[in-house]
C-alpha cells in the first residue's frame, strides 16, 4: 500500500460516513454487552430498516466510552449521551434525532468525569468501529506506519519516541525508547516483537478495552516498533479469557493482511512484518516477560534470571522487544504529533497519560485516561465523583497483587511512577481500586496473598514456600488468633521474598502486606491485640 | 504401552482417539503448528474447545501427535488454570473473585453457591446439572459482582439474583 492509496481509502470512507447524516454509536465492548448492548443496536437497526431510513441514518457498534457501570451507553452524533438504554428505547432515541434528546435516558457529559479526562490512547475508543479497519483508517489510522516506512530511518523513529519520554505502561515504567534502542543495537538473524496483553491483575481491563475497541492501532504501534528495531515477526500474548478481544485482534489482523498493510514489502518497501496471536491460558506469572516468552515457547510458563534480558536473548534466544498493549496504543500519536507534543503532557519524569481502569467502592466505575501528575484525590472525587452511601474514603489500591494500598493522607499526591513507589506501591498496570471503611485492610492484604500464593509457578523456593506462609499467617491474624510473633514473622517474610525471589511477583508479592502494615498497623492490632476488625468483615474468633 | 515405546513407534503417524468427528479440528491444529511441541497449548485450547476438557486419552494423543513427552503434555495441561481434565456440569457458574467483586460482595455470592449447592469451587453437583467455578478477574469490574452463567456475563449480581437462576438450573 502506498501513501496515495491509503488517502484514498481514507477519503473513501469520510466521504461514505458524510452522506450518513444521522449516527447513532452503541458501545459494543465487553462491559456493556454483558448488558444486552447488542440487543439494543439490532433493535436500532430493525427500526431504522422499519422507517425505511439506511441511507442517511446508521446505529454502529462501538468500543468502550468509558463509564461502564452506567452502561449500556449509547451516544449521537450531536453529542448527546444515553446510559442504561434498552431495547425497547430504540424508537424514541432514532425519534428524538430530529428533536431534543430523550430526558429520561440522558447522561450529562459536563461531569468531571468527562471534563477532566485527556484521551490520546483511547482517542478512538466509543467513536470507531473496531471490526472496520476502513474507519480506523478514516481516523487517520496507518498514516504514522506509511510515513514512519518510506520518510524516516529506523534511528529516526527510536529518536522520537525517546523525545516522547514513553515509559513502559505495563508497570515498571522502563523507558521504552531505550528499550527499543537496545534492541536495534541487539545482534541477531531473527528479532520479535511481542505485544504483552495477558492482562492479570485483577481490576485491571484497560488492555481488553483497548483491543476491544481499537484493535488496529495496537497492530500500527507493534509495526511501528518492528520497523524501528528490525524485527519481522510478531506475536500478541493475549489471554484466553477475554474471548472478544481475541476475536477482534484477529479480524483486524486479516483485515490489514487483506489491504497489505501486513505481510512482505509493505507500502513498496523491503520491510515486512507478520504476527500471530497466542492464547495465555490462566497464568498470572505469564505477565512476566520471561515466563511470557516461555510460553509462547508452548512450554509451562516459569520465569528465568535476567540477564540476559529478552533485549538480547528472548524468543527463540533472539533478540525481542516486549511492550504492553498501551504502550503501543500510544506509538501511532507519538508519531503523528511528534514526541515533543506527548512530552508536554505529564510530569517531568512520567510523560503523557494513563489509562486506569477505575472500580470498587466509587460512583463512577469505568475506564478512564488522565494525565501523569493528577492527584489521588481528582481522580477518586472527581473524575470517580466520590464514595457512594455516603460513606468515608479508606484507601486506593494500584497495582494489583504487586501493588499497594494509599491511604487518604497521600490523596493530594500527584501520579507518577517515583511518587508511587515513594508511598509504596506502584503504577502498575492501571488498575485502581477505591476501598471505602466497609474493607478490612488485613484481610485485603490476605485477598492478594492468596493470589500471589496460588500463581507462584513453584520455580523459586521463597516465592513458592514463602507465600504459602505469608498467607497462613494472614490466615492467623484475621481469625484473630495471631500473637505479635506472627506478625513479626511476617515482616521478617516481606523482606526474604522481596530480597532472594527469581522473578517481580515473588519480589514484589509483599507489598499489598507492607503497605498496609506501614499505614493500617492499627487494624492488624486490633485484631492481634483486641481480637477485634474494626471493620466487621473477619468471622467469629475461632479457638485455638 | 509403555510411554517410551509408545512415542518412538507412533512418531509422525498418531492415530486419533475414536473415529468422533471432533478430532479432525484437533488434527488441523496440529498441522497448522507442524507437529511442533511449541504448539502444545494451542493444540490444549483447541482440544477443550471441542471436547470442553482435557481426558489422559486426550492428553496422550496431543503428546503422541505433537512428539513431547507424555509428562510435558500433562505438566502444561495443569500448570494453566485455564485447562480442566474434568467434564463441565451441564451448566456452569463462574462467579469472579478479582479485586474489584471481592470489595463489592463477591465472597459472599460464593458462600450462598457453596451452601446452596453443597459443592466447592471446582466441584460438579452430583446430579451433574451445574459446575461451581471462580475467576481471577474477568475484567468487568465496572460491573462488579460479576458472574458467568453458561459464558453470558451478568453484572452487579446479587444473592437474590444468583439463587434465582439456580431454580431455573436446578427444579426442585
Amino acid at each position: 500500500m502506498t501513501p496515495e492509496e491509503l488517502e484514498q481509502i481514507c477519503q473513501t470512507e469520510r466521504e461514505a460516513q458524510a452522506q450518513i447524516t444521522r449516527r447513532v454509536n452503541v458501545c459494543v465492548a465487553a462491559g456493556c454487552l454483558s448488558c444486552q448492548s447488542q440487543g439494543v443496536k439490532d433493535a436500532l437497526d430493525k427500526e431504522i430498516t422499519a422507517r425505511g431510513l439506511e441511507k442517511r441514518c446508521q446505529a454502529k457498534g462501538v468500543g468502550c466510552m468509558g463509564l461502564c457501570s452506567e452502561g449500556p451507553l449509547v451516544s449521537t452524533d450531536s453529542g448527546v449521551l444515553y446510559k442504561n438504554v434498552a431495547a425497547g428505547d430504540a424508537g424514541e432515541i432514532l425519534d428524538s434525532l430530529e428533536t431534543k434528546p430523550v430526558e429520561r435516558l440522558l447522561c450529562p457529559t459536563n461531569t468531571p468525569f468527562f471534563q477532566r479526562q485527556t484521551k490520546i490512547v483511547l482517542e478512538n475508543c466509543g467513536v470507531i468501529d473496531p471490526e472496520r479497519i476502513e474507519d480506523y483508517i478514516a481516523a487517520s489510522g496507518y498514516s504514522a506506519l506509511i510515513y514512519v516506512l518510506t520518510e524516516l530511518l529506523p534511528t529516526q523513529v527510536i529518536e522520537q519516541v525517546v523525545k516522547s519520554g514513553l515509559r513502559g505502561r505495563g508497570g515498571a515504567g522502563y523507558p521504552t525508547g531505550l528499550k527499543w534502542s537496545t534492541v536495534l543495537k541487539a545482534s541477531g538473524t531473527q528479532k520479535y516483537v511481542i505485544c504483552n496483553a495477558d492482562e492479570g491483575d485483577p481490576g485491571a481491563f484497560m488492555d481488553r478495552s483497548v483491543l476491544e475497541s481499537d484493535p488496529h492501532r495496537v497492530l500500527e504501534g507493534m509495526m511501528i516498533a518492528a520497523y524501528a528495531v528490525g524485527a519481522s515477526e510478531g506475536y500478541i500474548y493475549v489471554r484466553a479469557e477475554y474471548p472478544l478481544a481475541v476475536k477482534r485482534i484477529r479480524i483486524a489482523i486479516r483485515q490489514a493482511e487483506r489491504l497489505g498493510l501486513l505481510g512482505s514489502n509493505i507500502s513498496g518497501t523491503r520491510f515486512g512484518f507478520h504476527v500471530d496471536v497466542r492464547l495465555g491460558a490462566g497464568a498470572f506469572v505469564c505477565g512476566e516477560e520471561t515466563a511470557l516468552i516461555t510460553s509462547i515457547e508452548g512450554k509451562r510458563g516459569t520465569p528465568r534470571p535476567r540477564p540476559p534480558y529478552p533485549a538480547q536473548q528472548g524468543l527463540n534466544g533472539e533478540p525481542t522487544l516486549i511492550n504492553n498493549v498501551e504502550t503501543f496504543a500510544n506509538i501511532p500519536p507519538i508519531i503523528r504529533n511528534g514526541g515533543d507534543w506527548y512530552a508536554k503532557i505529564g510530569t517531568e519524569k512520567s510523560k503523557g497519560t494513563k489509562v486506569f481502569a477505575l472500580a470498587g467502592r466509587v460512583m463512577n466505575t469505568g475506564l478512564v485516561e488522565v494525565p501523569m501528575g493528577i492527584t489521588l484525590r481528582e481522580i477518586v472525587f472527581e473524575v470517580g465523583g466520590g464514595i457512594p452511601d455516603g460513606r468515608g474514603f479508606k484507601a486506593v489500591q494500584t497495582g494489583g497483587p504487586s501493588g499497594g494500598c494509599i491511604p487518604a493522607e497521600f490523596l493530594d499526591m500527584p501520579v507518577d511512577y517515583e511518587s508511587l513507589a515513594r508511598v509504596g506501591s506502584i503504577m502498575g498496570s492501571g488498575g485502581m481500586i477505591v476501598m471505602d471503611e466497609t474493607s478490612c485492610m488485613v484481610d485485603v492484604a490476605k485477598f492478594f496473598m492468596d493470589f500471589c500464593m496460588t500463581e507462584s509457578c513453584g520455580k523459586c523456593i521463597p516465592c513458592r514456600v514463602g507465600t504459602y506462609q505469608m498467607k497462613q499467617l494472614l490466615e492467623l491474624i484475621t481469625k484473630r488468633a495471631a500473637t505479635s510473633q506472627d506478625v513479626a514473622q511476617l515482616e521478617e517474610l516481606c523482606d526474604l521474598l522481596k530480597n532472594t525471589s527469581l522473578c517481580g511477583l515473588g519480589q514484589s508479592a509483599p507489598n499489598p502486606v507492607l503497605s498496609t502494615l506501614r499505614y493500617f498497623g492499627e487494624e492488624y492490632k486490633a485484631h492481634v491485640e483486641a481480637h477485634k476488625c474494626p471493620a466487621g468483615v473477619c468471622g467469629n474468633r475461632v479457638a485455638e | 504401552m509403555s510411554a517410551s515405546a509408545g512415542i518412538a513407534s507412533a512418531v509422525g503417524k498418531a492415530t486419533t482417539p475414536s473415529q468422533d468427528k471432533r478430532w479432525r479440528l484437533v488434527d488441523a491444529t496440529v498441522r497448522r503448528v507442524g507437529h511442533q511441541g511449541r504448539g502444545l497449548i494451542e493444540t490444549l485450547h483447541t482440544v477443550q474447545e471441542v471436547f470442553g476438557y482435557l481426558d489422559e486419552e486426550a492428553l496422550r494423543y496431543v503428546a503422541l501427535a505433537l512428539r513431547v513427552p507424555l509428562s510435558r503434555a500433562y505438566g502444561v495441561a495443569t500448570f494453566y488454570h485455564f485447562f480442566t481434565l474434568k467434564p463441565a456440569g451441564e451448566h456452569t457458574c463462574v462467579v469472579c473473585m478479582g479485586t474489584a467483586c471481592y470489595i463489592k460482595g463477591a465472597p459472599q455470592l460464593l458462600a450462598a453457591m457453596e451452601h446452596d449447592l453443597g459443592i466447592a469451587p471446582g466441584e460438579t453437583t452430583d446430579n451433574g446439572k451445574v459446575s461451581l467455578l471462580t475467576a481471577r478477574c474477568l475484567g468487568s469490574c465496572g460491573l462488579a459482582p460479576a458472574v458467568v452463567y453458561d459464558h453470558e456475563v451478568a453484572g452487579k449480581v446479587t444473592t437474590q439474583a444468583l439463587r434465582e437462576h439456580l431454580i431455573k438450573w436446578m427444579p426442585q
